[in-house]
């Protein structure tokens, strides 16, 4: 008798627990590492939206890494359900390795599936001892300049493929980039493999004269390390960073969390969405509230990868590939 | 005519058992991902195979990683005999302190001890800086990188040494310099020769590790192409490609490398103990 009154209760508890499990849902967003703060604020913001809206609680966990080893653990099976990361090629990767998501995944949200977007800008010592004021400084003899490697870090992509796009535009022809941006290359003391190894460079061993950075890290570094000790210098002509995120598809569905999925994304396009990416230093997409933190962000010219370089796929086969126009400047660098 | 004994008789029970989990535990954890890779590797035809495995930028990082790992593990050897004599020998005050410091690099996270290396040994550091006077720069250069190393393989030399060396009888020394024996003597004919097995196997658990080492050394090598680019580094290189198989391709090498090398290290082991 009373086993089955213990039986009972357990039961009970057990559908009460289920009951109260389905008003909570779970979300995985798999990031890169300078979007830590960013989310850890856009996430509370979150699921107090969605309570509102639903009633239900959504506890989101966050991953945060190197672009390309996340979306490798992506590709190799981690259970993500959403993942912003710091290029296009690694969503991409996602695609063509494991099939997860549909090829079009970068047209199913607006502004190339980049909620927010961030530039590429220089980073230099107080009072700019070295006269920094554009890329053109950056090929002088008596200039250090520090930015990761490009073949291990998604940023330092970007970074390369500024330079080059501004020789592209400056000289008109192919020879004359490759010979500007070998020039800059031959002035890099040191390669980290990712970014947050390069502020370190820059910062702690006080090596470098330069640092190419996004401009998010860039004002992030300013914030924190104290204003005065650094400076930014905004090159006149620069690229448009689009980090852009996406569902994953397959992920999504398996767990039936495709709504609370995407309606986790489409609320980094809302003003609040927007406003917290700019207080974490990203350039909001939406104009109205960028108006908000004009005197925030700089007006640069800015050119897209897609415009200059006919998107990541062809920009990374042809310049960071094995062989690559990088591996090339590098070959003739050789000591 | 017996020569070949397939396994000698034992009176303890329980072969079949121990010897099953043996295999069983060795193949999930090393010979199942070992294969693994092989597996991938074989993806490739041996045109590629080669192309991939001797191009000039990974022949570099051969010399670099094999030649750094072999000199830390050299340095480890000779100063790794020196502390373990030390703490066995002689008392002094805090000597268990001194014990306890051998393996906190085994106990510190890589990353945080090359960050600190780094620190100590760049032009700015202070110790860099009393170095740069001597034109010698450590942080940024292949001797940064064997710097490194030598410090993750410290404590494989001090302990495999050290219990060999408190075993060791010292009436075998003391019947050595009675019968006129000069110090000097007492050491490479009576202790050495004694601690040159254990010496040995030391030596090659850091040479292997100072291979396999990844994170304190991207810190402090400063990864630039031909120049201080570690074997593991263009692994790393190859995968953020999505290039699997050129980066399993690299890491066999290194393991048929690596297998070879500590083969004839225990070969030696085995030759030094025979003659003992």
């Amino acid at each position: 008798m009373r086993t089955v009154r213990i039986l009972l209760l357990t039961a009970l508890l057990v559908g009460l627990a289920t009951s109260a499990l389905a008003q909570s849902v779970t979300l995985l967003n798999v990031s890169y590492d300078p979007t830590r703060e960013f989310y850890r604020e856009y996430n509370a913001a979150f699921q107090k939206h969605w309570r509102t809206q639903t009633g239900q609680n959504v506890t989101i966990r966050q991953s945060h890494g190197g672009a390309g080893s996340q979306a490798r653990a992506v590709i190799d099976g981690l259970d993500a359900d959403v993942v912003t990361l710091a290029l296009a090629y690694d969503i991409d990767a996602i695609h063509e390795r494991a099939g997860l998501i549909p090829k079009d995944w970068q047209s199913r949200l607006p502004n190339n599936s980049s909620p927010y977007t961030s530039t590429i800008v220089l980073l230099v010592r107080k009072g700019n001892p070295k006269g920094i004021k554009d890329w053109d400084d950056l090929i002088r003899p008596d200039v250090q300049v520090i930015t990761p490697n490009p073949k291990t870090s998604g940023g330092a992509r970007w970074n390369y493929l500024a330079a080059w796009g501004y020789a592209l535009k400056k000289y008109g022809s192919d020879e004359e980039a490759r010979e500007f941006v070998r020039k800059i290359l031959a002035n890099v003391p040191v390669l980290d493999p990712a970014a947050r190894g390069t502020t370190n460079t820059f910062v702690q061993r006080r090596i470098g004269d330069a640092f190419i950075a996004w401009e998010n890290e860039a004002l992030l570094a300013i914030e924190q390390l104290g204003r005065g000790e650094y400076e930014i210098v905004v090159p006149s002509v620069s690229i448009l960073a689009e980090p852009p995120v996406t569902v994953i598809d397959r992920n999504v569905d398996r767990k039936g969390t495709r709504q609370v999925a995407e309606a986790y994304l489409e609320y980094l396009y809302s003003p609040e969405g927007q406003r917290l990416a700019g207080k974490h230093y990203y350039r909001p997409s939406d104009p109205a509230i960028a108006k908000e933190f004009e005197a925030q962000f700089p007006d640069v010219k800015l050119f897209t990868i897609e415009d200059v370089f006919g998107g990541w796929q062809q920009a990374q086969t042809r310049h960071f590939l094995d062989g690559g126009e990088f591996d090339k400047i590098f070959d003739s660098l050789r000591r | 005519m017996n020569g070949f004994v397939w396994r000698q008789p034992s009176v303890l029970p329980g072969f079949g058992l121990t010897m099953g989990f043996t295999l069983l535990y060795l193949s999930l954890l090393v010979l199942i991902p070992l294969a693994g890779m092989i597996l991938f590797t074989a993806k490739l035809d041996w045109a590629q195979f080669w192309a991939a495995v001797t191009h000039p930028q990974v022949m570099a990082s051969y010399r670099l990683s094999f030649g750094a790992s072999f000199i830390a593990a050299g340095i480890n050897a000779v100063f790794g005999v020196l502390v373990a004599w030390v703490l066995v020998r002689y008392a002094f005050p805090g000597k268990r302190i001194v014990d306890a410091l051998v393996d906190l690099p085994f106990a510190l996270p890589t990353a945080v001890a090359g960050i600190a290396l780094t620190a100590i040994y760049s032009t700015t550091g202070w110790m860099g800086q009393h170095l740069e006077i001597f034109g010698i720069k450590v942080a940024y250069t292949p001797i940064g990188v064997t710097v490194a190393m030598t410090y993750i393989g410290l404590p494989f030399v001090v302990r495999t040494v050290q219990p060999v060396l408190e075993d060791l009888d010292r009436e075998l020394e003391e019947a050595a310099a009675c019968l006129g024996a000069t110090r000097w003597q007492i050491i490479r004919r009576v202790i050495l020769p004694s601690l040159l097995p254990a010496l040995l196997t030391g030596l090659a658990l850091a040479f292997a590790r100072a291979l396999g080492e990844y994170g304190s050394v991207v810190f402090i090598a400063g990864n630039m192409p031909y120049y201080t680019e570690i074997t593991p580094l263009l692994i790393i290189t190859k995968l953020e490609q999505y290039d699997y198989t050129g980066a399993t391709a690299i890491g066999t090498v290194m393991l048929v490398a690596a297998f070879v090398l500590l083969l004839i290290i225990n070969g030696l082991q085995w030759w030094a103990s025979r003659r003992h």
